[in-house]
């Protein structure tokens, strides 16, 4: 059989359209093959990997709902967004803003933000590697200078405030395997993610750590990260909250004085 | 290639320290390079741990040289930087697509083997050797469906793949085993017309049957030991051929590392037998 110039293409759009149009009548290219039982194989292997993908990117959502949930929320949701690249671990970007839509999940509202920090952990993991700023290097400041400066957070550094659930809490007593079966207090909780050495490490960090972090990542000045997180919390300790930043490997570098 | 490799084994995160801690003779280890594109951290740490004491190769499952478009750059610029940093002994593709249009389909996806097709595969494989500045090996694929509109037998694809661009090419003999029986032909045919000359590399694997349809469709799964029907084809091969670097491959139901390093001193004997003869 002679095939026509643009065959090849016309034969991919048709293809990858029947790996997903199961109840459809196939186009003439791929009728032949979507008639033939193989043809699942196809079916099954794409839509199977990307199962499996998302759920080793989220295991603490994966544990907390089990598999057989797990791998039904995957499929929908791989049904709807395949990947755009083939680096399999980034896959599922915006898997907790699924979940926070997925009717399914409407009673686990700890869900999405259990999942936000999944996907911290995942990119913590494979972030740049990078030496972490020395507290000895912001002591030389004058407090005056100090608030001028502009703190780069660190490249495997990762944060996010749940204000609908103890997500932290959660999410870590799922991502280790110690057994805490202590009364969970139902309150919003925020996270701080960093990767100072080779491994992803985790602390708990308030409302008002989260804004210092988001202003200073926006290229804001200490000052301006400090008024912010006094803004979301009038109590908050900020000099307590710098020391805890620097000693978990928030911040890369010093990167001006001045804007 | 500097070094003449043996028998090799894909590497899997399970098995890294006793990866790292074995010392076997001309032992390789291959990974697919999707797995280590990234920024930093630890992945990247381990291969360079594993590199420092072995050879590596790369096996790309992810550049869709079979789609009709060229292979997307920022993906070819990673694999660029991957080949850079490791230094690869080997550098190999499948004969398959599966980005199309922007998403990507996690599969090796099966195309009619057109003289269309093949100008385009030719094409995609020249820019990514371009690219790598390195010669690929190109892998034939395993086969589940019949398809019309082929105009090339795969072999003569494969060869004519290898004029046009001067790549090399991966034989992997779990999947003419497999594609053989699905789709009802002669593997060691198969075997006998493959052109030896251009085989930079040899697969070996174990495939299952599918669940679904049993004994009527094998399943390339790599999930099982390599099966005796594949050991003979290899044997066949290699007596054809000569020794090549061969690599068993295991992605699935993972036993532990002694074994597949059994496995791989079974193909690393054929080989030496192959050598010792011909010397």
């Amino acid at each position: 059989m002679m095939i026509a110039p643009g065959a090849l293409g016309r034969f991919q759009d048709e293809f990858t359209h029947a790996l997903f149009a199961v109840d459809e009548v196939a186009p003439p290219a791929v009728a032949a093959l979507v008639g033939q039982p193989a043809f699942a194989v196809y079916r099954n292997t794409v839509i199977k990997a990307c199962i499996d993908a998302l759920q080793a990117n989220y295991p603490a959502v994966n544990r907390l709902v089990g598999d057989e949930w797990m791998r039904a929320a995957a499929a929908v949701y791989a049904r709807k967004a395949l990947p755009a690249m083939p680096m399999l671990l980034e896959y599922g970007a915006d898997f907790a803003g699924f979940l926070a839509g997925f009717e399914p999940a409407a009673e686990l509202p700890y869900l999405p933000g259990v999942a936000r920090l999944d996907r911290c952990w995942t990119e913590a993991h494979i972030a740049a590697t990078e030496n972490p700023l020395d507290a000895a290097a912001i002591a030389q400041f004058a407090e005056g200078n100090f608030y001028r400066l502009r703190l780069q957070p660190h490249a495997a550094a990762r944060w996010a405030w749940c204000a609908e659930a103890p997500a932290y809490t959660i999410w870590s007593r799922n991502r280790s395997d110690a057994q805490d079966d202590t009364e969970i207090n139902w309150r919003a909780e925020g996270a701080l993610l960093t990767r100072p050495r080779d491994a992803v490490i985790w602390c708990a960090l308030d409302h008002a750590g989260c804004v210092f972090l988001d202003t200073c990542a926006n290229g804001g000045t200490v000052a301006e990260a400090t008024q912010a997180a006094l803004d979301v919390d009038k109590t908050a300790d900020l000099s307590q909250l710098i020391a805890t930043l620097l000693d978990a490997g928030a911040f890369s570098r010093i990167c001006s004085e001045d804007r | 290639m500097t070094t003449f490799l043996t028998a090799g084994l894909g590497l899997k995160p399970q098995h890294f320290d006793a990866a790292l801690d074995c010392s076997s003779a001309g032992l390789w280890f291959e990974v697919h390079p999707e797995n280590y594109m990234v920024a930093g951290g630890p992945r990247l740490a381990w291969l360079e741990a594993i590199r420092s004491k072995h050879p590596v190769s790369l096996h790309g499952v992810a550049l869709s040289l079979a789609a009709d478009a060229e292979p997307d750059a920022a993906h070819l610029q990673r694999l660029a930087e991957l080949t850079r940093r490791f230094e690869p002994a080997l550098v190999s593709e499948h004969l398959a697509w599966s980005s199309w249009r922007g998403a990507y389909h996690p599969d090796l996806l099966p195309f009619p083997r057109s003289t269309e097709a093949l100008v385009r595969i030719a094409d995609n494989i020249a820019r990514t050797q371009d690219v790598l500045q390195r010669r690929i090996a190109i892998e034939n694929p395993s086969h589940y469906l019949k398809l019309d509109g082929h105009e090339w037998s795969e072999t003569d694809f494969l060869c004519e793949l290898t004029r046009r661009s001067g790549c090399g090419l991966l034989l992997d003999v779990n999947n003419v085993h497999v594609s053989a029986h699905n789709m009802n032909y002669s593997a060691q045919d198969y075997i006998d017309a493959f052109p030896g000359e251009a085989v930079m590399e040899i697969h070996l694997a174990g495939h299952s049957q599918d669940p679904n349809l049993g004994a009527a469709l094998l399943v390339d799964s790599h999930d099982a030991p390599v099966a005796p029907a594949v050991w003979a084809l290899y044997e066949r091969l290699i007596g054809r051929i000569g020794a090549r670097p061969t690599l068993i491959e295991r992605d699935d139901n993972l036993p532990a590392f002694d074994v597949l390093l059994n496995e791989r001193d079974r193909a690393a004997a054929v080989l030496q037998e192959t050598l010792a003869e011909a010397a």
